[in-house]
């Protein structure tokens, strides 16, 4: 043991606390995902099969048209949902258009509700019956283009995140000087403003891509017989109860989260986004045509999205769509075998326990893989683990979680069947788009509030409290909704593992669909929705409250390490 | 100490990761089976399959639907109320991915309700206990496992059936009762809308082209040659066995081929659909119900596995589904005669023996090819 503490790798408190949360991490997401994936190699009966399965599912007729359709699908969300994200946060941000508030909610609704009823709209709006397509237009939801569709909707809100936090950062000297150097807008924008968002560029393509991957709630709702790979999972497991091969198909899924992480460690490298402390806020400047081309973009795109949440008000308080249009409050009377009311608050509760753990664990793990006195070694452990979970379909949580906390003999096997294990798999599930977000922010603060702290002798945990988290407050914020907003509406993962004491809202609304009741479902998310817009309405408020001192903060920061500086010389 | 602290904590961590993560587990039986019978204080009888109590509190995984659950425990708690009854609902294939996951640890003491098709495969992973609940004789051989003691025991049984739009078949010109067998649906002016579900994914999908390709002849290419046709008319095939009969509701299509109470269930809600029994005969599928195999089996199990075939418990099924597994059957509407008389004489063997190669041939001919571009 004293060998032990002697070696210099542990002297360190940093590495100490890397290797902690390095281990949770790996005991909630690798050893589930082992216990399911170590499947892959075994043949039903248990046996050693070599890679005898993953010959048979190549060798699968319809493969090689799965591929390439998901291959289209997952190109075309990444694309069109970057840049819908890019734009609408770049109106947010850099633009002097009114209701950026307003804005903002309208961008987090496809968030607010849970993707069945994203498809629930679209089908609304677009199916056979559709308000949409009774006008005349038909797009042919049912296939490529309804999963196109509803990918874009899924993935906008987490590209449109993660810009309007990296956008929110820069440095108003760099376009000052351009300014006064004569440069147009055009050369402004591609040689400040783009190189500024590259890594988030660049993030923001591969998690898009990445959810479209992996997504089957999508194509199993909207997918007619547009074959993707994600539904093989669902066909093998659910269809088929054939858990190796299923493993098989999840392992494969794993490869575009591999390929990102490659990237990602390619590009930030070169990354020189960091904003150095002597930064200024951006004025923004007048501009009526910036802002009219801002208004029908940021306009267009909230319409239709404003328009997801008009079908269910038009579906929850309908008797019978499309052939029954009278008015109706009898659909807000919940079948009492769903879970009823409890099951909302049920809900809420594991989502504030999800929001309030997973952005503690998040942030503090991001902050020492970001800016920690750790060794390199970990560092990039750590990040190889935290762009993981983004690749894992919520079933292969959820089945590795059955097959890893239910043996008799783990320690932890208390938690299956309680809230604790819901609360574990949301934080997995939802950890990468958190955790890209809260890196982001912190690799934008500057590196001279550690330098100085650490010259003055003051405790790394006192920066951290007292400068880093402070600066930082708009991302923690964030990603605390993000938990929250994601625990309330999701299904795919904990729909294995919630009990019969513990129902959630999120599955009440599937068995509602399920049982045909599609006007109960709607009621249903429309009480979530109201729940996540009020959240939201008091994170606004927060947020306001944590800007409006902003600027103060901006100088505090400094302020503070001086105050720093007094107190350990006055101690002296 | 801060240090100190932070490594006891690492260790803890450690050393919890690795007994997860270790292989074999220890035996953990304790002695006996019926060890925590005396806490379920109240009458107890002495029976074969073990001691019964009326007393307790129970686990039961179901895929019945939410309504009938509620329905059917408020019965059973008139007659036993001091048993709690937890319910987990989920759909077919949910349901039984979470009972295979968990077969090593069982959460559930009882199945309640599930396709015999998922009972067959937790059997084969020999994840029941036979059981041979009170009144088991009266249930029809062809309708529980064939194991002396049976593993599973069916409760009632759902079938093939075309739900059909009226109000969109009136727009392509067609009468609901034109439409009356499998070959009426090869009918030109359905192309593009009827939907099905990928036997790939869904039980019902599979018992119903297992019952075109045993109706056609088995080692005949008939079978394939009107799957073949059928396809032409196919819109799309979807992922979940009900879901054709509420795209059918909705008017998102105008055939689906779906199973009975999936198409009632929605006409009664007012959906403008009627349900058709195809003359040729349904394919089929039982909703059983088993007892896990665990180290220590929870006494107010077996009590409630007999109440679930009983008299007043089968009443109850039928309201829903009218073929029940007891010989007194009740009436259909839609049927003229004996329902049972519409299932087909299922061979279940030779569906299991070829599963593989059915959907392997199906996939190849229809999932690969299916979208036209």
């Amino acid at each position: 043991m004293k060998k032990f503490r002697d070696m210099k790798l542990y002297r360190n408190p940093a590495n100490v606390f890397m290797i902690c949360m390095t281990l949770v991490l790996v005991i909630i997401l690798i050893c589930p995902l082992a216990a399911l994936f170590s499947k892959a190699f075994l043949t039903a009966s248990g046996d050693f099969a070599g890679l005898e399965n993953y010959v048979k599912y190549f060798s699968t007729p319809a493969l090689s048209v799965s591929i390439k359709n998901t291959m289209v699908v997952s190109c075309a969300a990444a694309v069109l949902g970057t840049l819908l994200g890019f734009l609408y946060a770049y109106g947010l941000t850099r633009t002097k258009i009114k209701g950026k508030t307003f804005f903002r909610y309208v961008a987090m609704i496809p968030l607010f509700l849970p993707t069945v009823v994203h498809g629930l709209s679209l089908v609304y709006l677009f199916g056979k019956q559709g308000m949409i397509t009774g006008l005349g237009w038909d797009i042919g939801l049912y296939g490529r283009t309804g999963i196109i569709l509803s990918e874009i909707i899924y993935t906008f809100p987490q590209a449109f995140l993660m810009f309007s936090i990296a956008l929110n950062y820069a440095d108003g000297r760099l376009y000052e000087a351009a300014e006064t150097m004569g440069c147009g807008a055009l050369k402004k924008f591609t040689h400040i403003t783009l190189p500024s968002v590259k890594y988030t560029l660049i993030n923001s393509l591969f998690v898009c891509f990445t959810l479209a991957f992996t997504d089957f709630g999508a194509p199993k709702v909207l997918g007619g017989n547009y074959n993707v790979l994600a539904t093989d999972i669902y066909k093998q497991v659910a269809g088929q109860f054939n858990m190796n091969m299923g493993a098989v198909v999840g392992t494969l899924l794993l490869i575009p989260a591999v390929i990102s992480f490659g990237v990602d460690r390619v590009t930030s490298g070169k990354n020189s986004e960091g904003i150095s402390s002597k930064a200024q806020a951006l004025k923004i400047k007048e501009s009526k045509t910036r802002d009219g081309v801002f208004y029908l973009i940021c306009g267009g795109i909230s319409l239709c999205l404003l328009g997801l949440v008009a079908v269910l008000f038009v579906g929850a308080f309908t008797k019978y769509y499309p052939y029954d249009m009278g008015f109706t409050l009898e659909n807000f009377k919940f079948n009492p075998s769903t879970g009823g009311f409890q099951s909302f608050l049920n809900s809420i509760g594991m989502s504030l326990l999800t929001a309030v753990v997973g952005t503690v664990f998040v942030f503090v793990y991001a902050y020492f893989i970001e800016r920690g006195k750790c060794n390199r070694i970990f560092k990039n452990t750590g990040r190889m683990l935290s762009s993981l979970p983004l690749a894992l379909p919520g079933m292969v949580i959820g089945l590795g979680f059955i097959f890893f906390f239910n043996q008799k003999d783990n320690p932890l096997n208390f938690i299956y069947g309680t809230v604790i294990i819901l609360v574990l798999a949301n934080i997995v599930h939802f950890y990468s788009v958190p955790f890209v977000t809260a890196s982001g922010a912190l690799k934008k603060l500057d590196k001279e509030y550690e330098n100085v702290a650490d010259s003055l002798k003051i405790p790394a945990w006192k920066t951290f409290c007292q400068v880093v988290v402070p600066l930082s407050l708009p991302a923690v914020l964030e990603i605390f909704m993000y938990y929250f907003m994601n625990s309330m509406v999701t299904v795919s993962a904990v729909v294995f593992l919630y009990s019969a004491q513990f129902k959630i809202a999120s599955i009440a609304i599937t068995h509602m669909e399920e049982a045909g009741d599609i006007a109960q479902a709607a009621a249903m998310s429309l009480l979530i929705l109201l729940i996540n817009v009020a959240a939201r309405g008091l994170y606004e408020v927060c947020r306001r409250l944590s800007t409006r001192e902003r600027g103060a903060r901006e100088g505090a920061g400094k302020a503070r390490v001086h105050l720093f500086k007094g107190k350990v010389q006055g101690s002296l | 100490m801060k240090r100190k602290i932070a490594m006891a904590l690492m260790a803890m961590l450690a050393a919890a990761a690795l007994a997860g993560c270790g292989g074999e587990k220890e035996d953990t039986k304790e002695n006996g089976s019926t060890a925590q019978a005396g806490d379920a204080a109240g009458t107890e009888e002495e029976d074969a399959g073990g001691q019964k109590a009326t007393s307790g509190e129970i686990t039961v995984y179901t895929a019945l639907e939410d309504e009938q659950v509620s329905e059917y425990l408020a019965k059973f708690n008139e007659t036993y109320p001091d048993i709690t009854v937890n319910v987990v609902r989920e759909s077919t294939g949910i349901i039984t991915a979470k009972l295979i996951a968990e077969k090593d640890n069982p959460q559930a003491d009882v199945i309640w309700g599930t396709a015999a098709s998922s009972m067959m495969v937790l059997d084969d992973m020999d994840a029941l206990e036979p059981y041979e609940p009170e009144g088991c004789d009266r249930i029809l051989p062809e309708f529980k496992s064939d194991k002396e003691i049976p593993t599973w025991v069916g409760i009632d049984a759902w079938e093939t059936a075309f739900v059909v739009n009226t109000q969109e078949l009136e727009k392509l010109g067609m009468e609901a009762d034109e439409i009356k067998t499998y070959e009426d649906l090869l009918d030109p002016r359905l192309q593009g809308q009827i939907v099905m579900s990928n036997p790939n994914s869904s039980g019902t999908g599979f018992l119903t082209v297992s019952a075109i390709l045993q109706l056609k002849g088995k080692d005949s290419e008939a079978g394939w040659d009107y799957l073949d046709q059928l396809h032409e008319n196919v819109a799309q095939y979807v992922h979940s066995g009900s879901k054709p009969a509420k795209m059918a509701a909705s008017g998102e299509c105008a055939v689906g081929i779906s199973f009975g109470y999936a198409g009632i269930s929605q006409r009664d809600k007012g959906a403008p659909v009627e349900v058709i029994f195809p003359e040729e005969g349904s394919g089929w599928d039982l909703e059983a119900n088993a007892l896990l195999k665990k180290d220590e089996i929870n006494p107010a199990a077996y009590t409630f596995l007999d109440w679930a075939i009983t008299d007043e418990a089968m009443d109850l099924y039928r309201v829903n589904y009218p073929i029940v597994t007891v010989e007194n059957t009740g009436s259909y509407e839609g049927y003229d005669s004996n329902p049972l008389d519409q299932l087909i004489d299922n061979d279940f063997s030779w569906a299991a023996e070829n599963r593989e190669s059915i959907l392997n041939q199906w996939m190849e001919n229809y999932d690969s090819k299916s979208e036209a571009e």
